[in-house]
């Protein structure tokens, strides 16, 4: 097994933006206009284009063979790095939006950071899905300040969407070896960037939209060893199923 | 962020404009569906430049559009045929323009 820090922290990004766009994918023909149908699934898209690049990346760092299709449809739950965050289910189009926030003011100064820092490969992939999560944040905080700011039922179903994936934001800001390993040869951000900035970002736009930033939780914790809420067993069964019962099937 | 609260009741309909390149005119290309301008422009982003077809887009109420009416067509359109002076090629050009 590989000692590059790169594979596990691309693995974490990949595996997160895969189960956030496998998420994203639900509400294809369920949302609540046609063009916030066509917004999701381009947002998902993305991610899943990202996804896509970063695990191959983190196949050749690992330098064992594996593709992008066994790193996605080949790792059991305990294997599976991602955010508990992006597990979460949709429940109603304001919650979606609250854990799309969170997301995105998390992963658009992640993706800046890689962009700006000394290793090519994840410079290149920081850039290209910056430009993109920068487009997903502008969307999503447009939505928090138009349902937090709308009417008493929109404002309402906001605060409930914020609560209910409140507790699984501290994970945003974890900061193990990994991490530390990456900052020191000056390839990812340093500890407590994300998160100063992640705060801003957060107060800005909840105070335009008129909602108060919950206090911190005791927030929930464990995706980095593999372990998830109740939810992301099911995601990965209907996700890796196609692939496992017909091995390498192509469209 | 433009708030109308007049328009954040419910979506209204948004012509949209695409401007394909630099230099060339918007040009109208469909219509979206939202509840203020910024989400139409979003919206309009989402569905109109998937595949690089613009550096620019307009979005505009349909409402604001004031349109000709069909029955119209003859006073505002017909009596334009046969008025030939309006043509360039009604005019003698002088010998002395060289290029035209």
């Amino acid at each position: 097994m590989t000692e590059d820090p790169r594979f596990p922290y691309l693995l974490r990004m990949a595996d997160s933006s895969l189960i956030l766009a496998q998420r994203l994918s639900e509400w294809l023909a369920h949302a609540p206009t046609m063009e916030e149908d066509m917004a999701l699934a381009n947002i998902g898209l993305d991610l899943i284009g990202n996804a896509r690049t970063a695990y191959t990346l983190a196949g050749e760092i690992e330098g064992e063979g594996r593709t992008e299709d066994d790193l996605a449809y080949l790792r059991d739950e305990r294997e599976f790095l991602n955010l508990q965050l992006v597990e979460q289910p949709n429940r109603d189009f304001a919650a979606t939006m609250a854990r799309q926030f969170f997301f995105d003011a998390w992963h658009l100064p992640t993706l800046a950071a890689l962009a700006a820092g000394d290793d090519a490969d994840l410079a290149a992939l920081g850039a290209k899905g910056a430009k993109e999560a920068a487009y997903h944040l502008r969307h999503s905080s447009s939505w928090v300040v138009r349902l937090g700011d709308g009417t008493e039922e929109s404002h309402r179903r906001m605060v409930e969407g914020v609560d209910a994936v409140w507790r699984y934001c501290g994970e945003l800001f974890e900061f193990d070896d990994v991490d530390r390993a990456l900052a020191e040869t000056g390839a990812g951000p340093g500890p407590g960037e994300i998160e100063a900035t992640w705060r801003a970002t957060v107060a800005e736009v909840f105070a335009e939209a008129g909602l108060e930033v919950p206090p911190d939780a005791v927030w929930a914790t464990g995706s980095r060893q593999g372990l998830h809420t109740e939810y992301l067993g099911f995601i990965l069964a209907e996700m890796q199923y196609l692939h496992r019962s017909h091995p390498g099937a192509r469209w | 962020m433009g708030h109308d609260p007049t328009t954040e009741t419910g979506d209204q309909l948004w012509e949209v404009f695409v401007r394909a390149r630099r230099g060339i005119d918007h040009v109208h290309c469909g219509s979206v569906h939202a509840p203020d301008a910024e989400l139409a422009l979003q919206a309009a982003r989402d569905l109109y430049t998937r595949r690089n077809e613009g550096v620019s887009l307009w979005v505009v109420p349909a409402s604001a559009i004031v349109v000709s009416e069909p029955e119209d067509s003859d006073a505002l359109f017909e009596p334009s045929v046969d008025k030939t002076y309006r043509y360039p090629t009604y005019y003698d050009l002088p010998d002395a323009v060289a290029k035209m």
